[in-house]
């Protein structure tokens, strides 16, 4: 796989994309599409949720099956919070992070000294666990999830509203993309890719390689975590489902539809999913199967993922 | 003589019911080129990756610069002053040459403690500056924006040294420096590795005698996973064992 290098024309297609998103909540009022503010908000917090595996999947190299765990944990912590009286996201939201990007470290610490297959089934079996928590676990509200009262505020500013709730979810997936992209083209983002592609030379070279990884899955994890709490706002629920492996595989879907190793690729992946879904459910209940053979066509004509057609990365 | 700054004691290690390594002893002094050789199968490569950190012993213990290294990880061996390069060309493909080099610059300033999440990597004109130098050192000045990939092989061998160097070792562990390599790229190898040997001390594994005995100072004979003579090229030249490890055909 090649190394990040940001494209020229990367700045201006970020800017046009910021500024349709902020217009976004406007048109849809005007063209009397309210409804689809809200399906707009679960794509950005998809799409955060999906970039922040595919940090760790295609930059880091690290095919992780238990992804959904650390978006259940940011899902669980919001609603704890709000359980617990701290209705205010600039305190929450945090929280989330730091839960999760701790429990990131704890599995992380663990499974990353294991490769392949192992690695796969460990963090797998974490997921498993941390469901099965959830479950078990009454004052949480075991199987029926912990539902939340209302959407929390933000500053003071209640995100009842849809159109408020949106630009909140989209300030948070904003502020993550830049960070993935400086971090890509940084120091680290150098060293974590040239982990994925040889991580004896890397080893050889002075680099601490295991320490590497650590801080890369504790970050993923941490991003998965904000998503997570946004996403239990966006519902009103922390459902265990949230933390099901079926969960992670979704999101490993959107990361390889949209493209491994793309910026955004996450992003992309979640946009397309979350539409087929969408419009495929008008259908058929039975929506999955064409999104299996959608998947297929993508493998088989798209290996790299949409993200790829575009050319979003050189180098 | 001077003082040795990798001391290999009692160095044993089994693999199933085959002693890969048994009571190996073996020195290498500050500022020599120190030549490891031995039949094909003989142990030098296990040998090596239990110098560089890759594998542990059985038993016996290395010792590297004063201190005891043996239970030290690769990397941590590294930022104490041991580089190695490999018998197989080793670095980015995808990456030019300068970015290799910088790779291994940034892991020696880095070492370990620092992360860098925000200033983007090629604005770090210090960085790419040092890259240059090393560059320089093994005659790939013209190659700086050239992608490892497209390098000829001799150049990637040189690519490695590079990377090594630009570690800033104490001692350089080469495996097999001249593999695969043609006569002229090998003669200009041999040169280069003469030049380097002039402010590092070297390890060097090869199976190309006429280069051994021209660079080292010492050979050390691995045969069957035991050493069986050190000493100075002429010495190893007669000694008899050696003569009948090898049946004559390359010394």
């Amino acid at each position: 796989m090649a190394f990040y290098r940001p494209a020229a024309y990367q700045k201006p297609v970020a800017i046009a994309l910021v500024i349709g998103l902020l217009a976004l909540p406007t048109a849809l009022t005007g063209l009397g599409q309210e409804f689809y503010i809200g399906f707009a908000t679960r794509v950005l917090i998809f799409a955060l949720a999906a970039s922040s595996l595919n940090l760790l999947l295609g930059f880091g190299g690290m095919f992780s099956l238990g992804h959904a765990a650390f978006f259940g944990v940011g899902a669980y912590t919001a609603a704890i919070c709000q359980q617990a009286g701290i209705n205010e996201a600039l305190i929450a939201f945090p929280l989330a992070m730091a839960f999760a990007g701790i429990f990131a470290l704890a599995v992380g610490a663990i499974s990353l000294r294991t490769r392949g297959v192992y690695f796969i089934m460990i963090t797998l079996a974490f997921t498993q666990m941390a469901y099965y928590l959830a479950v078990s676990a009454r004052s949480w509200g075991g199987d029926d999830g912990l539902p939340l009262v209302g959407r929390m505020t933000l500053a003071g500013i209640s995100l009842a509203d849809d159109t408020y709730f949106y630009f909140a979810a989209f300030f948070g997936l904003t502020v993550a993309m830049l960070f993935f992209s400086r971090l890509a083209d940084a120091r680290f983002g150098r060293v974590i890719q040239a982990i994925r592609e040889n991580e004896t030379r890397m080893e050889a070279l002075g680099y601490p390689v295991f320490r590497y990884r650590l801080i890369c899955f504790a970050l993923g994890g941490a991003l998965a975590g904000l998503a997570g709490a946004l996403l239990a706002n966006l519902t009103g629920l922390a459902s265990p489902n949230l933390l099901l492996w079926t969960q992670s595989g979704t999101l490993l879907v959107m990361v390889i539809i949209g493209g491994v190793g793309y910026l955004y690729g996450g992003a992309v992946g979640a946009l397309i999913l979350l539409c087929l879904e969408e419009v495929l459910v008008g259908f058929t209940p039975h929506w999955h199967i064409a999104l299996g053979l959608i998947l297929l066509g993508v493998v088989l004509f798209a290996p790299k993922g949409v993200a790829a057609l575009f050319g979003k990365k050189h180098g | 003589m001077a003082e040795a700054l990798l001391e290999v004691r009692q160095l044993s290690r089994r693999f199933a019911a085959v002693d890969a390594l048994k009571d190996v002893n073996f020195s290498v002094d500050a500022g020599e080129v120190h030549a490891l050789i031995g039949p094909n199968g003989a142990g030098k490569t296990t040998f090596i990756h239990h110098v560089s950190g890759a594998l542990q012993p059985d038993s016996g213990s290395v010792h590297f610069a004063g201190r005891d290294v043996t239970s030290l990880a690769m990397h941590s061996r590294v930022a104490a002053g041991m580089a190695r390069s490999y018998q197989i060309t080793n670095v980015f493909l995808g990456l030019s040459a300068l970015d290799n080099v910088a790779l291994a610059v940034q892991g020696r300033q880095d070492a370990g403690t620092s992360f860098r999440f925000w200033k983007p990597v090629r604005r770090e004109a210090a960085l790419f500056e040092e890259a240059r130098d090393y560059l320089a050192q093994v005659g790939l000045e013209h190659r700086v924006d050239t992608v490892a990939g497209n390098l000829a092989h001799g150049e990637q061998r040189a690519l490695e040294l590079a990377m090594a160097l630009a570690t800033q070792p104490k001692m350089l562990l080469l495996d097999e420096p001249m593999a695969g390599t043609g006569p002229e790229e090998s003669a200009r190898m041999v040169e280069l590795i003469e030049h380097l040997a002039r402010h590092v001390t070297i390890l060097l594994v090869e199976h190309d005698m006429a280069a051994v005995f021209r660079l080292a100072d010492r050979i050390s004979v691995l045969v069957n996973g035991q050493l069986i003579c050190t000493g100075e090229p002429e010495a190893v030249r007669a000694n008899p064992e050696v003569r009948r490890a090898y049946l004559g055909d390359h010394l």
